[in-house]
Order: structure tokens, then C-alpha cells, then sequence
């Protein structure tokens, strides 16, 4: 069931013209499905500024609503009575479309995901289902990347120009090991349609099969999103704001909301392609328990993306582009050789499914084991070279020190 | 028929997403005062005037990440085919994909050693 059949729905209700009713049910299916994003969005930043605080030992928004739920609302009524101001010399219209670019492209993620099972017909609610929706995702997130260089460019101002250099450099560079963690899933599936991943996964979540993919694709997402230890697009301390200092009232409230909201669906989405989506307990029985599972699996990640965010410090930038360029992209392509050779071995030789989506548990599991075991092998190798580097290059440094001592002493 | 109505929907979504957003702010045109004068609307520059011009030539060190990326995105997206009917690859198929990759991680070494990933 997706949105598509709602047309039908419509039309079976008395509207007589079909390209009316068509029209109107595709309406009615937009509305629907980003009220999803739209809504969350308010919990979202009390979530977030909530658990900051738990882990900077404050207490956080408590004073607006129970619990400071409404924190978010008062914030909003203050946005929309702020001044806007625009720079003179700014690109007056690609200034005023950069924020709505940003909130926009991240509301149409939500247009692929599989929110619920739904019986008749078999399938699940989701707003449509692409059968190229991993490539969608990839398209459309790019979208909120170029809307940052917009804003950055057409403020002109130098700040925000850095900025948008950087995004550039980074969020570009980022998205080199997110798609090719997203290789796998499809890989694995067989299919780029969100729905049919979510169904392989029926008797093994992606994430014990391809934990690596998973670390990498929660990595370059968190980078995507443009946050702390990777937030050098607005990196307060050499940028002010970055790209979004000339932005005042609600425009900077579109951009503020667009990356709490996109965090959240990069959580979404990591829950879709590791961890089987609605899939979960009485799913079928009960479809909007299908919801509330998605809901706390995404959650989870958000949780993790946070947590992250709060605990790290912010990376210099050549520290970032290294760790990309000859730490990520490497292990993600390498990553993508060594499990497609093994699976496809263990394919010919028999002891792995064709088919994950009708495979039993104990079907899958061989498979299971032993790519969790390359993981776990690879992920020793490369933190034992990574230990074993950061020895000599200390050891290199001290030894260096030294020399320099016994050369003071001489003198 | 159903290909076009799945797009349809993307269409109309491509019309509404902007709209989500554009709708708060032109709320708030409505709502919020507007006194802009000289010194508001000048460039923000951390106390004193901005120095010339903001859109100069830039490094080249940008461009050459945005090619590299380039070759990377583009080739991935040949991936994704190849990804797909994976399962059902017989193992010339499965070798073709696979030399693929392999002119990949080529262009990663060559860059690599042409040392134009290193921040400079």
C-alpha cells in the first residue's frame, strides 16, 4: 500500500475525474507522509537539547510545558517574531532559497521510507515505493549539501564562504564511504527498493551480517549532517557560524531545524537498511507496532549520533580529510571486495541464500557467522596497524625531543 | 502506468517540500518588525568593515578533491546495477563487477600517490 493506490481510494469515494482524483490523492499522501518528519521535528530538538545537557551535567529545557516539552514552541514563537535581516551585498535570491532548499530536500527523504507492514497488498505504508530508492536517498541528500554551499556563496561574506568551501571539501568527500556502505545492503538484497531491503532482513538484521558497513555508512552519515567531531562547515571557533552567519529569524530556523531533522532521518535510515525497518515483534499483527518500532530503532541511532556529537571534540580539517581520504574510502572499497568475494563463494559452494528475503535463520546464519568473523578480523587488523603507527610516529617524536635536548645541552 | 504514478508522487513531492519550509518564513515576514539600515545590513565582519571582495579565485586544492569525488561518485553509480542483480550473478558476471571495483581502488592509489588527498 502506498500512496499511489490513495488515487484509487479517491476516486472510489465519488470524485469522478480520474486526473483530479489522481491529483488529489497524491496530495493527500505528501501531506501524509511528511507529517512524519514535520511533527517529530519538535520532539526531536527537546530530545536533543535534553540529553546535551544530561551529558554536560545540566538539566536541560524544564521549564516551558512538563518536562520543558514545549521549550521548542516558545523557541519557534521567537523565531517568528525576530527580525530577518539581509546583508545588502547578499545574492538576494539564492540567499532566500538556500534555507528552504536545506529543509526541503531532508522532507523528501521521507518520501522512500517504509513506515509500516501492510497486508493487501503485500508490502508495507510507504509514501512510494522506488525500485530505486537507495539511489534516491543518495540523489536527494546531496541536495541539502548544495543547499549549504548556496547559502554559503550567496551571502558573501568571507566567514560563509570558508564555509561553503569546506562543505566542498568535506561533505563531498564524506559521501564516497556512505554510498559505498550503502553497496552492501543492496548487495545483500538484491534490490535498491527500501521496502525489499527491509524484507531481506526478515531472518537476520544487515548489521550482524555487515557490521563494518554499518560502522562506516553511521560514520559518513554523522559527517553528512555536518556535526560535531566533524562540524568544520560552521566550526565556531575559526568560522563564527560558518555558513550560516548572515541567516537571522526563521531562515536560520529552516537551516537549524533542516540538521536536527536530518540526523534523525540518517537515523531512520540506518535503522531501515541495518535493522530491519518496522521489522519486529507482532509487526504483521498489529502494523502500527511496525511504526513504533522504526520509531525506536531510529531513535537509538539518534541517540548514538548524539552521544557522539557530545563527546568528541572537533577534528582539524586536514585531520578530517585524512581520516576520509586514507582511512574510510579505503576500508569501504576493500570492505565491499572481501564481502562480495566471500558471500559469492559461500553462494556457489551452497552454504549461503540467494534469496535473503525467503531464507529461514538457519539458512542465513553460516553466512552470518563467517562475514561477522571478516569483520571482526579486518577491524582488529586495521585498529592493531592504526595502534602500531601511533606508537612509532610517538616514539619517532620523543626520540626527536631527545635529540634536541642532548643538542641544547652541547650548546 | 504504475512507473509514471510512482514518479507522479515524487513530482508533486519536488512541489510541496518547498513549501513546508517557505510557508514558516513567509509567516514570519508577516509577523517580525523590518528596520533595516546601513549599519544592520552591513557584511558581518567581527567588529570592523569587510576588506574587498568576497567571491575571489579560490585554491585549486577544492577543485581537485570535487574531481576526485567526481570520478568516485559517477563510477558508484555503475556499482549499484551490478549490486542489485549481485544475487543472481553467474561468476564471469561476478568477475566483470568485480575488476570494476578493482579500477576503483586504482584511482584511489593514484591519487593517493599523486598526493592530492593530503590537506595541504
Amino acid at each position: 500500500m502506498d500512496c499511489v493506490s490513495l488515487c484509487q481510494v479517491v476516486q472510489n469515494l465519488g470524485v469522478a475525474d480520474p486526473s483530479i482524483a489522481r491529483f488529489i490523492g497524491l496530495l493527500i499522501g505528501v501531506l501524509l507522509v511528511s507529517g512524519v518528519p514535520l511533527l517529530t521535528v519538535v520532539i526531536l530538538i527537546w530530545y536533543e537539547r535534553k540529553f546535551a545537557a544530561r551529558i554536560q551535567d545540566r538539566i536541560g529545557p524544564n521549564r516551558v510545558g512538563p518536562f520543558g516539552l514545549l521549550q521548542t514552541v516558545a523557541d519557534l514563537l521567537k523565531l517568528l517574531g525576530k527580525e530577518d535581516i539581509t546583508p545588502a551585498s547578499a545574492d538576494r535570491i539564492l540567499y532566500n532559497a538556500a534555507p528552504i532548499l536545506s529543509f526541503g530536500s531532508v522532507v523528501m527523504i521521507w518520501a522512500v521510507i517504509p513506515f509500516m507492514y501492510s497486508a493487501n497488498p503485500p508490502g508495507a505504508y510507504v509514501g512510494v515505493d522506488l525500485d530505486i530508492g537507495a539511489l534516491y536517498f543518495i540523489a536527494i541528500a546531496s541536495l541539502g549539501t548544495l543547499a549549504i554551499m548556496t547559502a554559503g556563496w550567496a551571502s558573501n561574506n568571507k566567514y560563509a564562504l570558508l564555509g561553503a568551501f569546506r562543505v566542498v571539501a568535506l561533505l563531498v568527500s564524506y559521501e564516497i564511504p556512505l554510498v559505498f556502505a550503502l553497496v552492501i545492503p543492496v548487495m545483500l538484497a538484491g534490490s535498491m527498493s527500501l521496502v525489499d531491503i527491509i524484507y531481506a532482513q526478515s531472518s537476520m538484521w544487515f548489521i550482524f551480517i555487515a557490521p563494518l558497513a554499518a560502522f562506516m555508512f553511521f560514520l559518513s552519515s554523522q559527517a553528512e549532517t555536518g556535526r560535531a567531531p566533524f562540524d568544520l562547515i560552521e566550526a565556531e571557533s575559526e568560522l563564527v557560524a560558518g555558513f550560516n552567519i548572515e541567516y537571522s529569524g526563521m531562515k536560520f530556523g529552516m537551516f537549524f531545524a533542516a540538521e536536527f531533522l536530518h540526523v534523525f532521518t540518517n537515523g531512520i535510515l540506518f535503522a531501515v537498511l541495518f535493522m530491519g525497518g518496522f521489522l519486529g515483534l507482532f509487526h504483521e499483527l498489529i502494523p502500527p507496532l511496525g511504526f513504533a518500532w522504526l520509531g525506536l530503532k531510529g531513535a537509538l541511532i539518534y541517540l548514538c549520533f548524539l552521544w557522539l556529537r557530545n563527546t568528541l571534540p572537533r577534528l582539524r580539517i586536514d585531520q578530517v580529510m585524512g581520516f576520509n581520504w586514507f582511512f574510510l574510502v579505503p576500508i569501504s572499497i576493500l570492505n565491499v571486495i572481501l564481502t562480495a568475494l566471500v558471500l559469492k563463494l559461500m553462494q556457489v559452494a551452497g552454504w549461503a541464500p540467494t534469496d535473503f528475503a525467503s531464507a529461514t535463520f538457519l539458512e542465513v546464519l553460516p553466512i552470518t557467522v563467517v562475514l561477522f568473523a571478516k569483520d571482526v578480523i579486518m577491524i582488529v587488523m586495521i585498529m592493531g596497524r592504526v595502534v602500531l603507527e601511533g606508537r612509532e610516529a610517538r616514539a619517532a617524536e620523543q626520540q626527536m625531543n631527545e635529540d634536541l635536548l642532548v643538542t641544547a645541552a652541547g650548546d | 502506468m504504475e512507473v509514471a504514478s510512482n514518479w507522479a508522487f515524487v513530482g508533486v513531492f519536488l512541489i510541496m517540500a518547498p513549501i513546508f519550509p517557505a510557508l514558516p518564513i513567509l509567516a514570519a515576514t508577516l509577523l517580525r518588525p523590518s528596520k533595516p539600515n546601513v549599519l544592520k545590513s552591513q557584511t558581518y565582519e567581527c567588529g570592523v568593515e569587510t576588506v574587498g571582495d568576497t567571491w575571489v579565485q579560490f585554491r585549486v586544492q577544492y577543485y581537485i578533491y570535487g574531481l576526485v569525488f567526481l570520478v568516485f561518485d559517477v563510477e558508484m553509480v555503475l556499482l549499484f546495477p551490478w549490486a542489485v542483480a549481485y544475487n543472481d550473478l553467474d561468476l564471469f558476471a561476478f568477475g566483470a563487477g568485480f575488476l570494476f571495483i578493482f579500477l576503483l581502488a586504482d584511482a584511489l592509489i593514484y591519487a593517493w600517490k599523486k598526493d592530492v588527498l593530503v590537506w595541504k
